[in-house]
């Protein structure tokens, strides 16, 4: 075991400083990042222009101290209430008072003109009031328009009474299903990052048949540290990709919200930080037991082709267990939710839905060990084969009397 | 006898194929040992088979008194025929790479591997990338690579083939240094002459099997000296001491040495007045002796086979 560990140290070595010296980890870190910078540029110019088109302004052609009295209304009514709440006031022209009106441009000819960009216009007084708009802003700002004037006209104080509150906790029911949504968040980027990591494993021992290097290493270590090291290699690199994304994406956010929206997301049954910790753990896990799997396919595909050929199913494989897991959300302790959480593929994603939603913990450990032995077996199953059909060592179809049969080097067999 | 290698019965068969076929062998410590076959003998699966990268179907193998191969390969230097580098990796982490696959610590292999390659005149190409050298280079960082970690035995597959003349004979120098330290040096050839100028013993192989084993002098002695005869005279009564299957051209007979040896022969010859201007006896290469043991494993098998299907 000592050795094993030994050498798959060396071997992990030479390939994490192999990917992150090369130029390619560049673009592996910067890949991901496209699409969310595409999608918050996207979504803040987006934001910025339905904040734009939904600001909507109001010309007003009154007498200059109508005008003057419905600015300073609106003006303390939105200190208090925000500057959403009502329409956009501005005086666009002044009306005689003696005779009514308005001398240059109608209300009408005010609000076809483009260079104004108004929704609708307040003419007459604060006695008779009258709206020029088109139907649907006069349906979206008439109340609005109708309040003010009423403040301006009545002359009533805009200072809002003050409000007590009293805040009480959501509902069990209500707390139930937003940690069912907790979890389901969890499972989806478990799942993506999942699909997006595990599937370089495939191709890891390519360069090595192909370039025939596989013979040294077979004969200096024992192959199972040559799939241990690789397997921990990719590892460690996805967790370096994870924590630069993760990293890069909070900082994004940092910028872009005045603060993150930690408290839209409801809170885990296990508590954030254990929540977060077994996020880690059961990714790792994840990434371990489909790696394994996954080396172990590769190891046996002859061409780079076969390799790619593979790619498709694997994804497939992935994806059933995705569906399946997010189905057994919402059927905690069922015996379907219990079989997801006990299968070794769709464990780690039951098991964090579960994080969400219990708070027992020592759940965790068991699955945590069940995961890791499956790991280990996976390890040997894929060890044994690659022998046996890439190395041709092992039985060649002459009866072995010599030794005893072991099943994948684990489980003796009777003779 | 302290043996570095031991093999009884050894059987590796692909796809029922018996490429290694009760192989029995004894390696002894110290030596440069040489495994001679043809093309598809078995050399390279009977080397691996006993270094421990693949399992044999049949049989017992022993490596520096160790049945578990890969428990001793800190002691092994191994150079596949199958040359294997990693071509973005730098010559100097390559031969630190494959000393602490041996169980070297990584710095210490780094620096012995730069002082080597600079013993080797390639110390200017420490810092290159293996795919910016030449086959020959490549070839030379690979050797260090192998010997970097020091071991007691060294197994080289085909070493000799892709390299010119200078650089063979560099590795020459370098098989007969590891000898002088001790190391036991084991490499496989189908080029008769490295095996005749390096190697105090070898094993020929053909068909799976070994057809001999044993000193270079015995294999050759399997076979009868030549005699290289120019006479004045084409014929008289000295024509009956020569054998039957004599070939003549002009007046020089060339025949091998027979039973008697050579004193009769000599007494014929002077007795019938031959006029003998020129006799010279060879003894017969290494190459010719392994043309004919190797051809007689063929032909027996050959017979074997042909026996079989009349049967």
């Amino acid at each position: 075991m000592k050795e094993i560990i030994r050498a798959a140290i060396v071997i992990g070595r030479r390939d994490l400083t192999a990917i992150i010296f090369s130029k390619a980890f560049i673009l592996f870190l910067l890949g991901p990042l496209f699409p969310v910078i595409v999608g918050v540029a996207a979504g803040a110019l987006g934001g910025q222009i339905k904040q734009d088109s939904d600001k909507p302004t109001v010309g007003i052609l009154m007498s200059e101290q109508d005008t003057m009295r419905l600015l300073a209304v609106r003006s303390q009514l939105a200190e208090q209430v925000g500057q959403g709440w009502y329409p956009e006031l501005r005086s666009i022209g002044k009306q005689d008072e003696k005779s009514g009106t308005q001398p240059g441009k109608s209300p009408r000819e005010y609000l076809t003109d483009k260079k104004n960009s108004l929704v609708a216009v307040v003419s007459g007084s604060l006695e008779n009031p009258k709206i020029t708009a088109t139907q649907s802003e006069a349906d979206r700002n008439d109340d609005e328009i109708a309040m003010l004037i009423g403040y301006a006209k009545s002359g009533q104080s805009t200072q809002l009474p003050k409000v007590d509150m009293e805040i009480v906790t959501k509902s069990a029911s209500g707390a139930k299903k937003g940690q069912q949504v907790t979890g389901q968040l969890a499972q989806v980027i478990m799942y993506f990052l999942t699909v997006l990591l595990t599937g370089m494993v495939l191709s890891n021992l390519v360069e090595e048949k192909s370039n025939k290097i596989i013979e040294i290493l077979a004969a200096s270590i024992p192959i199972e540290a040559v799939f241990v090291g690789k397997l921990f290699a990719m590892l460690i690199m996805s967790l370096i990709g994870i924590t630069i994304w993760t990293g890069t994406g909070i900082s994004g956010f940092a910028l872009l919200a005045s603060s993150l929206p930690l408290d839209a997301i409801p809170a885990p049954a296990v508590g954030w930080p254990v929540f977060l910790i077994l996020g880690v753990v059961y990714f790792t896990m994840t990434y371990l037991m489909l790696g394994a799997l996954f080396l172990g396919i590769g190891a046996m595909a002859a061409t780079v082709r076969e390799v790619q050929t593979l790619s498709m199913p694997v994804t497939m494989v992935q994806l059933i267990i995705f569906f399946f897991s997010a189905y057994t959300v919402t059927q905690l302790d069922q015996p379907i939710e219990q079989f997801a959480a006990i299968f070794p593929f769709s464990s780690p994603f039951a098991m964090i839905a579960r994080a969400a939603q219990m708070p027992t913990l020592w759940h965790h450990a068991v699955a945590v060990i069940g995961q890791a032995f499956f790991t280990v077996l996976l390890l040997r199953i894929g060890v044994h084969l690659f022998k046996r059909n890439v190395m041709k060592s092992g039985a060649g179809g002459a009866k072995n009397t010599a030794k005893k049969r072991k099943l994948f080097g684990l489980i003796p067999l009777p003779r | 006898m302290i043996h570095a290698i031991e093999a009884r019965g050894l059987v590796k068969i692909f796809d029922g194929f018996r490429a290694v076929d009760g192989i029995d062998l004894n390696i002894p410590e110290g030596s440069i040992f040489g495994i001679l076959g043809p093309n598809g003998a078995g050399k390279t699966t009977m080397l691996r088979t006993l270094l421990g990268i693949i399992d044999p179907d049949e049989g017992t193998r022993s490596l520096l008194g160790s049945q578990k191969p890969i428990s001793q390969s800190r002691n092994v230097g191994y150079l596949p025929e199958e040359r294997g580098l990693y071509q973005s990796m730098r010559a100097v982490d390559t031969i630190a790479f494959m000393g602490a696959l041996r169980g070297m610590p990584l710095k210490a292999a780094r620096d012995k591997g730069r002082m080597m390659l600079d013993e080797a005149g390639l110390g200017y190409a420490a810092d290159r990338q293996i795919k910016q050298l030449s086959k020959g280079m490549a070839q030379t960082v690979q050797l260090i690579g192998t010997i970097v970690h020091d071991p007691k035995l060294i197994v080289l597959d085909e070493p000799f083939s892709g390299l010119d003349a200078l650089n063979q004979a560099k590795l020459e120098r370098m098989i007969r240094a590891q000898a002088e330290k001790g190391v036991t040096v084991i490499f496989s050839t189908h080029v008769i002459a490295h095996a005749e100028r390096l190697c105090e013993r070898i094993a020929i192989i053909a068909k799976g099997k070994i057809s001999f084993d044993g000193l270079v002098s015995t294999a050759r002695d399997r076979l009868r000296p030549q005699v290289h005869l120019e006479t004045e005279s084409r014929d008289g009564p000295w024509r009956g001491a020569l054998p039957d299957d004599c070939r003549v051209e002009g007046n020089w007979w060339h025949f091998t040495l027979p039973e008697s040896g050579v004193e009769p022969l000599l007494t014929a010859l002077v007795e019938g007045k031959a006029g003998v201007k020129s006799l010279s006896i060879e003894r017969p290469g290494l190459h010719d002796a392994f043309v004919a043991i190797a051809g007689e494993a063929v032909a027996a098998e050959m017979d074997e086979e042909m026996a079989e299907a009349l049967l």
